[in-house]
């Protein structure tokens, strides 16, 4: 699904700092891989470069075979929008729209009409027990809530694979663990590749292939056995 | 590309932001409110002093007499004349191609304070003037009853007059005849043969007409014993002529016909109606040229304020849009949006401000009507339908000006800045 091969990322903010310094990565189709890292490690930047938030300096990105290289804005809008889902530790639910308005959006951008696209937004909510709170603002949720209702925004329009920049980064230690039974179960039943960053050793071990960065390299990989 | 669905999640994020909405719109709103009703002001202005005075002959000047200034052929300086029939004869004749009406013109004896006109019992003070018939062509009032003077009355020297509808109101009762009446103007008796009221409150060269006697000049020259004398000689040229060259070869041939001093500054005198009427034109212009400088301004300053609104908007939602982005919106999507937001926005203000401005104006327009003033240079005020479409297409072109620097904002947003903002 994913293949990196030497990819280089330098940002340019006053003094140049390398942050990715060739990184190479295979992720298998319907795999369920965390990276994990010191803060500055690299892992954010890799994994915006991974969801075409952000261009490399260097190397080649691969992603479904296809390779991911000077897209103009409308392009990588296009591949995002069919592709990939994203989950924030932050959420970014826009706060003026329902909960409701919020998952049905990537059909919105994919031209799916309001009524249909706000019955398959239902019936996510509905998988992720929130159908109760469809027609709520997100202020008015929880931060566990909030993150159910940003997986089911990540999961409606079919993506091949899931970024989740610390999905469970705001919440207490029960909530995330139900948000990793959600994502392990997305995971699981609807075969969608998932790349986890996070610095919290226990969401790590919940995935099968822990990624280890240290100063913008992968010092190494651990193959976790799920039971 | 603009579809139904696209609208309404224009209006979702109008609606729901409604604050930041408001403020944006509010900018707009009141600088077309401004421009309406200060265009509508305008119009009222002119309206105001145009209002009746369209009916006046423009085109048109008065001559009059004045002791001489200059010796001349003999004469000393100082020497009283008077135009006199056979110059009013030699101009109509002289000029015959130009001149469309022309009118002698004599003032009567005004009593002062003694109450020189008399019906009956019931008397009171009025000027008198003597025309011709074309006079009330010149310079038109409305003929309530019967007739103005005719050419039979000037060239029969008949003892007929025109009366002002106040003077009716002074000597006649409310249900009396007034036609084929008699009254007594400064000794002698003359049938009234019509009742005329102004057409215009704002122009009124001898006085105001409904209170004025008006007879045939020629019979006032024997009622005063003047002889052949004319007072003052009003003309109107035809249209192509151009009134100031005809005014003064007239004051030459005047001139030269009464052994004046050609240079002579004085002796004859003139006005020329077309000067007063340009530099009303003049007047009117400028107001409008005002007002518009100054509504477009206060819509500019709106429209200014609804681009500034919205490009701190477009920061603030920089995580709304980074996530659209991320989410596959394209640039264009993004674009579209903003433009389409600031465009309904200052739309909707706009309509707003047009409907409310013309409100304000029938308000106004109802309570002038209701209060009339013969001071107040302003009746009428509204704005034609010319005026709002005008409006209308500023304010299309102005949302698109407003949204223009923050969708540029926008585009530079990307999805990467909504995951930085945490």
């Amino acid at each position: 699904m994913i293949h990196l091969e030497n990819i280089h990322k330098t940002y340019y903010a006053g003094s140049p700092l390398h942050v990715l310094k060739g990184v190479d990565l295979d992720v298998a189709d319907g795999d369920f891989v965390s990276i994990m890292g010191a803060s500055g490690s690299g892992k954010s930047t890799l994994l915006n470069i991974v969801g075409i938030l952000d261009n490399y300096d260097e190397g080649n990105y691969y992603l479904d075979g296809r390779l991911i290289k000077d897209l103009t804005e409308t392009q990588s809008a296009k591949v995002r929008n069919e592709m990939i889902g994203f989950v924030f530790q932050s959420f970014n639910l826009i706060n003026f729209k329902t909960a409701l308005e919020n998952v049905a959006l990537p059909l919105y951008y994919r031209g799916v009409s309001r009524k249909k696209r706000n019955a398959i937004a239902l019936d996510y909510l509905d998988r992720l027990g929130l159908k109760d709170w469809a027609d709520h603002l997100p202020s008015e949720m929880s931060g566990g809530q909030k993150q159910r209702v940003a997986i089911a925004r990540s999961i409606i329009a079919k993506p091949r694979l899931i970024l989740a920049d610390e999905p469970t980064g705001a919440l207490d230690s029960t909530t995330s663990q139900e948000v990793m039974d959600i994502l392990r179960q997305v995971n699981r039943e609807e075969g969608i590749t998932m790349l986890i960053v996070t610095h919290a050793r226990e969401v790590a071990e919940q995935t099968n292939k822990i990624v280890n960065f240290k100063d913008g390299l992968i010092s190494s990989i651990e193959d976790i056995k799920q039971l | 590309m603009f579809d139904l669905d696209t609208w309404q999640e224009i209006w979702l994020t109008i609606t729901r932001n409604k604050s930041r909405s408001l403020l944006t719109a509010f900018g707009v709103f009141w600088g077309v409110f401004m421009l309406v009703v200060m265009a509508g002001f305008g119009v009222g202005i002119r309206h105001g002093i145009m209002d009746g005075v369209e009916h006046f002959e423009a085109n048109s000047a008065f001559f009059f007499t004045d002791a001489t200034s200059e010796p001349y052929k003999g004469f000393q300086r100082g020497r009283t004349w008077n135009m006199t029939m056979s110059d009013y004869e030699a101009i109509k004749h002289q000029y015959a191609d130009r001149i469309k009406y022309m009118s002698g013109i004599m003032f009567g004896e005004r009593g002062g304070s003694t109450n020189n006109v008399v019906r009956l019992d019931k008397f009171g003070s009025f000027s008198v003037m003597g025309f011709s018939p074309d006079y009330n062509r010149i310079n038109p009032s409305r003929i309530l009853q019967g007739r103005f003077i005719n050419d039979i009355d000037v060239r029969e020297y008949r003892k007929v007059c025109v009366i002002g509808k106040r003077v009716v109101n002074d000597l006649y009762g409310p249900n009396e005849e007034v036609i084929g009446s008699l009254i007594r103007v400064n000794g002698i008796y003359y049938t009234v043969v019509g009742v005329c009221e102004a057409v215009s409150k704002n122009i009124n060269v001898f006085g105001d007409p409904e209170e004025l006697v008006n007879l045939p000049f020629t019979t006032l020259q024997r009622a005063q014993n003047e002889g052949d004398k004319v007072h003052s000689i009003a003309l109107a040229a035809k249209q192509s002529v151009n009134i100031a060259d005809l005014e003064e070869e007239v004051k030459m041939f005047l001139k030269k016909r009464n052994s004046i001093a050609p240079t002579d500054p004085k002796a004859v005198g003139s006005f020329n109606a077309k000067k007063i009427f340009d530099l009303f034109q003049a007047l009117i212009i400028g107001i409008n040229a005002l007002i518009w400088i100054v509504g477009l301004g206060t819509l500019l300053a709106g429209v200014v304020g609804v681009s500034n609104i919205m490009l701190v908007t477009v920061r603030e939602r920089t995580q709304e849009i980074g996530v659209r982005r991320a989410l596959g919106a394209s640039p264009f999507t993004i674009l579209k949006q903003i433009m389409s937001e600031s465009l309904v926005l200052t739309f909707l203000a706009g309509i707003f401000g047009i409907v409310l401005g013309v409100g304000v104006l029938a308000v106004v327009s109802q309570i002038m009507a209701a209060n009339p003033s013969e001071n107040m240079p302003l009746s009428n005020p509204q704005i034609s339908f010319g005026i709002a479409i005008a409006a209308l297409l500023v304010i299309v072109v102005a949302g698109l000006f407003a949204g223009w620097l923050p969708s540029k904002r926008a585009l530079q947003i990307k999805a990467i800045d909504a995951l930085r903002d945490e």
